[in-house]
């Protein structure tokens, strides 16, 4: 019989423990993307991940790497602190909307006003998810949540933030990119720009930040099909995606567009 | 700072002359403290600066945080690195700080943080008081977890003792808190240095540093079960009561046969001391305790002296009554408790203290 070719595995960067989230959430995929990365940067080794309050509070059971739990918001001052302690290591902290654009704001902001050597996965679905779905700062205007069930009103509660374009505007020594889950194509970009985050760190060129955008079929009420067309439709529309700021002057043939189709970037997931 | 010359078989060192805040700094780095993350606020800036000039110098870092909350978070993550850290602040920026001091506890990570109080409630004034005690021995932050607290009384026991701070944090993996005021801070006194060994890097085992070829390590700030919680919880417990039980530090002085004790802390103790002597010179049989560690209360030591005789403490301290409530827990009933003081940036002077001693004794 003809010994077939491994061509698909769990990320050596990622334990046995089983992912503890809902259905169709984004998670999940963003997880393995970040392991998948590790591993191909052979940083498992020397990667210390920060974990944050909300859904993914418990995902230091899920990277194979050392781990810290941060506080709600704190991920990018602990970063900071570790990072000044331990400068060989790779830092990533892994950051809700809740955690980075509500409560965190300050220690995100001067992180990467300071071009923090520091990477941060910033995932973004637009809700409060673990508490059970109140209104975020990035909750799309009109969007229902628990705590504004008529859905966001700005003369209330404000605009939703775009944290890459305000973050890109006070770090100048930096990678900052938004991407998306909602379909393979994405994700492919999405692995790109969580690389290139990494990769701004590891090269010391700055501070390097991928912001996904994700989905809660949970607290948005909708099945994970509808989420990731909804993605596409409205949430895409005012989250623009693409590259905000830019470090990698190392391989600057290395742009997310031209990673479309590359078979040895496909992603593990959907 | 050299050994300065051999007398007989003694060592005598050499003295400078330091602000209280700058005594904290330097005993920090004599400690080994590598790493200072603070913002700034008056009446603690001269310890910041110090840090700011000083921990370049012996390879540290110094970074300005955004915040106190900030601050102390980069403590967690650079103790969480391995290093010796060091955060200070006084009153508004503490307070923000409780967060982190629960977190840092909860984790066991060890840190030392400053506290150089001024005058509170709000914002309050940058006066001296004594008025964060009970926030510095009590919490601050949330859930059933507690700092080891010092509380120095000279430029040289605030080098002594943000020291001896360092070896504690690292001794229980466990915050510490030096609770200092404005007076001590701005105060200048003589300072021996070369008394205490140079620490230079340690390795602490349950740092992380990247797995290498290693098993991970994972420092938690929450555990993952029910079951892991109650375990948690018990074994803080049981670091709690050993602190309880190891960590008591005072002084006493002429309590032997004193009928009343002035119990006091800090600054005001070196002013109450001046008090006691008066009185003694008056021949009024009083004496002097003054607790060093404010948590855990050295109640074994005065409950020894109450229950030796001495039927009535004096407690002395610039705020509104917040040692006194450890005081009457520590004496548990066994002598007559008098309280004198006021929060808000009054500084006693000796007289008004003897005055309290001579009306007291006559009761």
């Amino acid at each position: 019989m003809q010994r077939m070719k491994r061509v698909y595995a769990k990320p050596k960067a990622m334990t046995e423990v089983p992912f503890p989230y809902c259905p169709g959430c984004s998670h999940g995929t963003i997880h393995r993307l970040v392991a998948e990365v590790i591993d191909e940067l052979e940083i498992a080794d020397r990667a210390i991940g920060i974990t944050s309050a909300g859904c993914s509070v418990r995902n230091w059971r899920q990277f194979d790497c050392d781990m810290v739990m941060a506080l709600h918001g704190r991920g990018p001052a602990v970063a900071t602190g570790l990072k000044r302690a331990q400068p060989d290591a790779v830092i990533f902290t892994y950051q809700g909307d809740g955690d980075m654009a509500a409560i965190g704001t300050a220690e995100i902001v001067h992180a990467a006003s300071r071009c923090e050597r520091i990477t941060v996965i910033y995932v973004n679905n637009g809700v409060f998810g673990a508490t059970g779905g109140q209104q975020a700062p990035t909750t799309l205007i009109g969007q229902p949540t628990t705590s504004y069930p008529a859905g966001r009103d700005p003369r209330t509660s404000g605009y939703p933030l775009k944290m890459a374009e305000m973050l890109s505007t006070v770090s100048p020594e930096s990678y900052i990119a938004r991407a998306s889950v909602h379909n393979v194509k994405n994700i492919i970009k999405a692995k790109k720009a969580i690389r290139k985050a990494f990769l701004v760190q590891i090269k010391d060129s700055g501070f390097g930040l991928a912001e996904i955008l994700a989905a809660c079929p949970t607290n948005w009420r909708m099945d994970p099909v509808g989420c990731m067309d909804k993605i596409k439709s409205d949430v895409i529309a005012y989250y623009p995606l693409g590259e905000f700021s830019s470090q990698m002057k190392l391989n600057p043939e290395e742009s997310l567009e031209q990673s479309e189709g590359e078979n040895r970037d496909r992603p593990g997931t959907l | 700072m050299k050994v300065a010359r051999q007398k007989k078989d003694r060592v005598i060192f050499e003295k400078k002359l330091m602000r209280g805040n700058e005594a904290i700094g330097a005993g920090a780095i004599r400690a080994g403290c590598r790493f200072f993350f603070g913002y700034p606020i008056t009446p603690q800036n001269e310890l910041f600066e110090y840090m700011a000039q000083m921990l370049p110098q012996a390879g540290g870092t110094f970074l300005q945080s955004e915040s106190e909350l900030s601050g102390i978070n980069m403590i967690y993550g650079a103790s969480a690195g391995g290093g010796r850290c060091m955060t200070s602040s006084s009153g508004p920026g503490f307070t923000l700080m409780g967060e982190g001091l629960t977190a840092l506890a909860t984790a066991q990570l060890p840190a030392v943080v400053v506290c150089v109080t001024r005058a509170g409630p709000g914002l309050g004034r940058i006066a001296s008081a004594q008025s964060d005690y009970r926030l510095a021995t009590r919490g601050g932050g949330h859930g059933d977890y507690q700092c080891l607290v010092l509380g120095p009384a000279s430029s040289q026991e605030l080098y002594d003792l943000t020291y001896k701070a360092f070896d504690l944090a690292d001794q229980y993996r466990n915050p510490v808190i030096v609770l200092s005021d404005a007076l001590l801070g701005q105060m200048m006194e003589p300072v021996a240095t070369g008394h205490l060994p140079r620490i230079k890097a340690l390795q602490k085992e349950w740092a992380v540093r990247g797995k290498g070829t290693n098993p991970r390590k994972v420092i938690k700030v929450a555990p993952h079960t029910d079951e892991e919680l109650i375990d948690w919880n018990r074994q803080l417990k049981k670091k709690y009561q050993m602190m309880k039980e190891n960590e008591q530090r005072h002084e006493a002085l002429l309590t032997k046969d004193a009928e009343l004790i002035v119990v006091a802390f800090g600054s005001t103790a070196r002013i109450a001391l001046d008090a006691v002597l008066h009185a003694r010179e008056e021949g009024i049989a009083v004496g002097m305790f003054r607790p060093i560690s404010l948590y855990p209360y050295p109640d074994k030591a005065l409950n020894k002296i109450t229950r030796q005789g001495t039927r009535k403490l004096l407690v002395v301290e610039a705020n509104n009554g917040q040692m006194v409530e450890d005081v009457r827990l520590a004496v548990d009933g066994s002598a007559e408790i008098a309280h004198y003081g006021f929060g808000g940036g009054y500084i006693f002077s000796p007289d008004e203290i003897y005055r309290e001693i001579v009306g007291y004794s006559k009761k």
